[in-house]
């Protein structure tokens, strides 16, 4: 598969520190809720750098958003954030993936479990989920630092009645926060997901360290290694 | 050195599936690849890959040992060089659509 012409249509802030983009893709043969594209960026003087990125939008939307969330120091990401601009032509692989996918017709229960911009491949799943009038019972556990550090508010807030969105904050939480704060350890996890008796299909998507201590706490609660798919974004060294 | 327990760029195989479309003519994140190290066999997008070393490397993730490397050097001139060293795989079994379909 060759890089495909991919037209920024539109750049919002998702939060404090990420971008949307929307982009019209050439040859776009649609896509399934989960799979990622890469981007490729091409310098001056013909150095390229490419990077992955879970597609945000539903399958049935004509546009295919990212979100990208900045990482300090990085090469690719701060200038998805600060420099692309409407209009700009970036390259792009895919759909890609085949694995970490969900569609309305494979039903639930479906646990989320998402750590920071982890989140972004179940605004997919999810979207598709409410446009698809989907009745599968769906779980989202979102980890995230902060309050406004939130992606996605406009699909987590009008979510329907099938789907459970709960947030735990790790440094900050809400005034009269009630809900999971700190780590996603075993007890939380205990409390908040779907336990395996209720045999769900989990996701776990976020940075890496996040998703091996979420998959080997959920194990260790009993699920079933092969019902637990991950995706690993990499990591703040 | 990066031991392989570094969390650093350690991720799921998934992100292989993407670069290998440069050789390959489908998505194999879905495909069962079998470690010829310990019989092992996954959905390759379940292996684990490491994105820092010179080349791709995907690891098994049941013995760690390596199933595949992986390399494309990029340059201006519209010609890559692709190198893929697929020794440490033993099968790999992909579903893929009958001559003459479309997908
Ligand atoms: C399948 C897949 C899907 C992804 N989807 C998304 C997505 O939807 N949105 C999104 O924002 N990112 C996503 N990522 C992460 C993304 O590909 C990049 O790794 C990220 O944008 C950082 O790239 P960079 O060039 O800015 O940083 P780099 O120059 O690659 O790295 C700079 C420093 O940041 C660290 N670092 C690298 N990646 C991360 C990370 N993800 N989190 C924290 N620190 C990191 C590195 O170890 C290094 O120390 C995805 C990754 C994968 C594998
Ligand atoms: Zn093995």
């Amino acid at each position: 598969m060759s890089w495909a012409r991919a037209v920024v249509r539109a750049t919002c802030p998702e939060s404090a520190g990420a971008v949307r983009l929307v982009l019209e893709v050439d040859g776009w043969s649609g896509h399934v809720a989960g799979q990622h594209v890469d981007l490729r960026l091409t310098a001056e003087d013909g150095y390229t750098a490419w990077r992955s990125y879970s597609i945000a939008s539903a399958p049935q939307q004509p546009l295919v958003s990212l979100v990208v969330q900045g990482v300090d120091g990085g090469e690719v990401s701060p200038y998805l954030i600060s420099d692309v601009q409407e209009g700009d032509v970036l390259e792009l692989r895919g759909p890609i993936g085949g694995h970490f996918v969900w569609r309305a017709a494979l039903g639930g229960p479906v646990q989320l479990i998402a750590g920071g911009s982890g989140v972004v491949p179940f605004l997919s799943m999810l979207e598709h989920h409410r446009l698809a009038g989907s009745d599968a019972e769906v779980r989202l556990l979102y980890a995230l630092r902060n309050p406004q550090d939130v992606l996605g508010t406009g699909v987590l807030g009008q979510v329907g009645p099938r789907v459970q969105v709960t947030y735990a904050y790790s440094r900050s939480a809400p005034p009269g926060w009630q809900g999971p704060t700190g780590r996603l350890d075993a007890g939380v996890l205990a409390e908040h997901v779907c336990g395996p008796a209720a045999a769900p299909q989990t996701f776990v998507c976020g940075p890496t360290g996040f998703v091996e201590a979420v998959a080997g706490a959920l194990v260790q609660l009993g699920h079933v290694p092969t019902s637990i798919k991950t995706e690993r974004y990499g990591d703040a060294a | 050195m990066t031991s392989i327990d570094t969390p650093d760029r350690r991720l799921d195989g998934n992100a292989l599936a993407g670069p290998l479309l440069e050789l390959f003519t489908i998505d194999l994140s879905a495909a069962m690849a079998t470690c010829v190290h310990c019989d092992g066999t996954a959905p390759l997008g379940e292996q684990q890959l490491y994105a820092d070393a010179p080349a791709l490397v995907l690891r098994c993730r049941d013995c760690t040992g390596v199933l595949l490397r992986y390399s494309a050097d990029s340059h201006s001139t519209g010609i890559a060089t692709v190198r893929a060293d697929l020794s440490g795989l033993r099968l790999l079994v992909a579903h893929v659509p009958a001559a003459g379909a479309s997908r």
